[in-house]
């Protein structure tokens, strides 16, 4: 039997009129990329804004490794283990990228009361390395604010990355990246979290990098999961099919 | 270590020429000098806060808090040693600041200015009105103290009040750069340019600037325990709104990209005050007021980005 990291139980919050979620039970197992699809405006950021404590639901509770988070803190839950990459990446624009990842590096090993220069700690060969992995090492001695897009978006998952987490939380990692680098850029990422063990939950839109990428697809629609299975049985349901790709 | 602190090396033997050959020009100039050493401690603070993109209008307020637990030490216990003064100036400043500061790190931009404004006028109120203890407008007369048991003519005091503050404006510059570099420093930026990614690492932004803020109070005490004994008196002005204007305002002129413009800001400023008040009486704050207008039109970084940018395309034409 399969673990399950995190667990969402009969989860509904609404905004005004809109029902983002009404009644959503999703499991995440460990090890597993698993992809959420379904309809702009659906409420899968809200999904991702609720596992990280950033939003309370208004019902339902979630589990990470068993311990109920629902009214923890994003700094509480990312300390637990849960990181999180933005759809529009959240940078420290007049950080260097080195000096971005070191922060991230001197948080998850409690460096806050040294003197020594940011820039000499002992992870920066490893935030070089995760870099490197990124394929982003060239810009580690840029300021993230003369980046391009797609280049601010890996950084963005690097900061989470390096954190070393248990789960990693990817809202569409591949938006704004050329269409062309797509698979490029989720080959490495996969590799990366692979060799780290580390699950992850990814919001997308493309079908291509789902059908390749992900061990399993729940497709939220309409406030609720519609279903969970595999990219090749899921992609196939004339119902999906109809709502969420269109066609 | 040389690479690194070369800068704050090379100031540092400047100031030093400075502290050195300008009283033998004009012996009047000594506690001027101080001063601006003194008032440099304090805007280094400022600097510090500006990091993480926070102004403060109050800081007035940490050091009047040095000043005053030297006026008060020297009133109700008597005149204690300089060392001592320091000590009680720097541990008033942080005390308070810690107080203070739980409040108004829940709040940024104009509420985190506004908030210390209105404790800083507090803190003013209280020293004007509570007269029994604090003299009121009048304040308290700071007397001469010693310098581990050696006493001094006035004469005499002046110099060591000179190189005492030069001492300590070293140390707090070098101090105040190794924690700019420092995790925690860093994260002072990161305060500025993204708060929310800083709680999705896991930190807690508060604590961060709460860090920051207790610095910077520290800095103001003994800045104010300093200039305290260098005036020979501390009063309610010291806690004024002006006075924490003041402090910004150097922050600014001498640039806030390094701790070098809190001492360069002061140095210009004090200048300008002490040679336009003694020609135009009652113009030195325009003329002051327009230093500073230029100072933004064509220098937004301040005097100590001129020299920054001076210095980068010597580099690239090198």
């Amino acid at each position: 039997m399969t673990k399950v990291v995190l667990s969402a139980r009969g989860l509904v919050i609404r905004f005004g009129g809109v029902v983002a979620a009404d009644g959503v039970d999703l499991d995440v197992q460990a090890g597993e990329h698993l992809a959420i699809i379904g309809p702009n405006g659906a409420g899968k950021t809200t999904f991702l804004n609720i596992a990280t404590g950033y939003l309370k639901p208004q019902a339902g509770s979630v589990e990470f490794l068993g311990q109920d988070i629902t009214a923890h803190s994003p700094r509480a839950i990312t300390r637990l283990g849960i990181a999180r990459a933005f759809q529009i990446p959240q940078l420290f624009l007049e950080h260097t990228v080195i000096e971005s990842l070191l922060i991230a590096a001197a948080s998850r090993n409690g460096r806050l009361a040294t003197l020594r220069s940011l820039e000499d700690l002992p992870e920066r060969e490893e935030m070089m390395q995760l870099l490197e992995l990124v394929g982003a090492r060239d810009a580690a001695e840029h300021k993230a604010v003369v980046l391009p897009e797609g280049r601010r978006k890996l950084v963005d998952i690097a900061m989470a990355l390096a954190l070393k987490p248990k789960l990693v939380l990817m809202d569409e990692p591949t938006s704004g990246v050329a269409s062309a680098e797509k698979f490029a850029i989720m080959d490495v990422l996969v590799a990366a979290l692979n060799a780290q063990a580390v699950t992850s939950v990814f919001v997308e839109h493309d079908m291509d990098v789902v059908q390749r990428y992900a061990d399993r697809v729940a497709v939220w629609s309409s406030g609720k999961i519609q279903t969970v299975g595999t990219p090749r049985e899921v992609l196939a349901d004339p119902a999906v099919i109809s709502q969420v790709i269109g066609i | 270590m040389w690479r690194r602190h070369r800068v704050l090396i090379g100031a540092t033997l400047v100031g030093l020429a400075a502290i050195g050959v300008l009283p033998m020009a004009s012996p009047s100039i000594v506690t001027l000098l101080a001063l601006i050493l003194a008032k440099g401690v304090v805007v280094l603070g400022i600097i510090v806060l500006l990091q993480a993109g926070q102004v403060s209008f109050g800081h007035a307020m940490f050091f009047a808090a040095g000043a005053y637990a030297v006026a008060f030490y020297g009133r109700y216990v008597g005149v204690g040693d300089m060392l001592l003064y320091l000590v009680f100036g720097a541990v008033a400043g942080g005390v308070l600041g810690l107080i203070v500061g739980l409040f108004v790190v829940r709040y940024r931009e104009i509420f985190f200015g506004m908030l210390n404004l209105a404790f800083s006028m507090v803190l003013w109120s209280l020293l004007e009105k509570m007269f029994h203890y604090t003299n009121g407008a009048d304040g308290i007369r700071v007397a001469r103290p010693a310098l581990v048991g050696l006493t001094f003519t006035p004469d005499q005091f002046s110099y060591v009040l000179l190189y005492l503050s030069f001492a300590i404006a070293v140390a707090a510059l070098f101090a105040v750069q190794r924690y700019l570099e420092s995790p925690l420093g860093s994260m002072l930026r990161a305060i500025k340019s993204n708060e929310t990614r800083l709680e999705y690492l896991g930190i807690s932004a508060r604590r961060v600037l709460l860090v920051g803020y207790v610095t910077s109070a520290v800095l103001a005490g003994l800045g104010g325990s300093l200039v305290a004994v260098i005036q020979q008196i501390a009063t309610p002005e010291f806690a004024y709104w002006t006075k924490s204007g003041e402090f910004v305002f150097i922050a600014i002129l001498g640039g806030t990209g390094h701790a070098l413009g809190a001492f360069a800001g002061a140095a210009v400023f004090e200048f300008v005050r002490f040679y336009a008040s003694a020609q135009l009486a009652d113009a030195w704050q325009m003329i002051l007021g327009f230093v500073l207008i230029a100072i933004i039109l064509l220098a937004p970084a301040g005097l100590i980005g001129i020299v920054r940018r001076r210095s980068a395309g010597e580099r690239s034409a090198a």
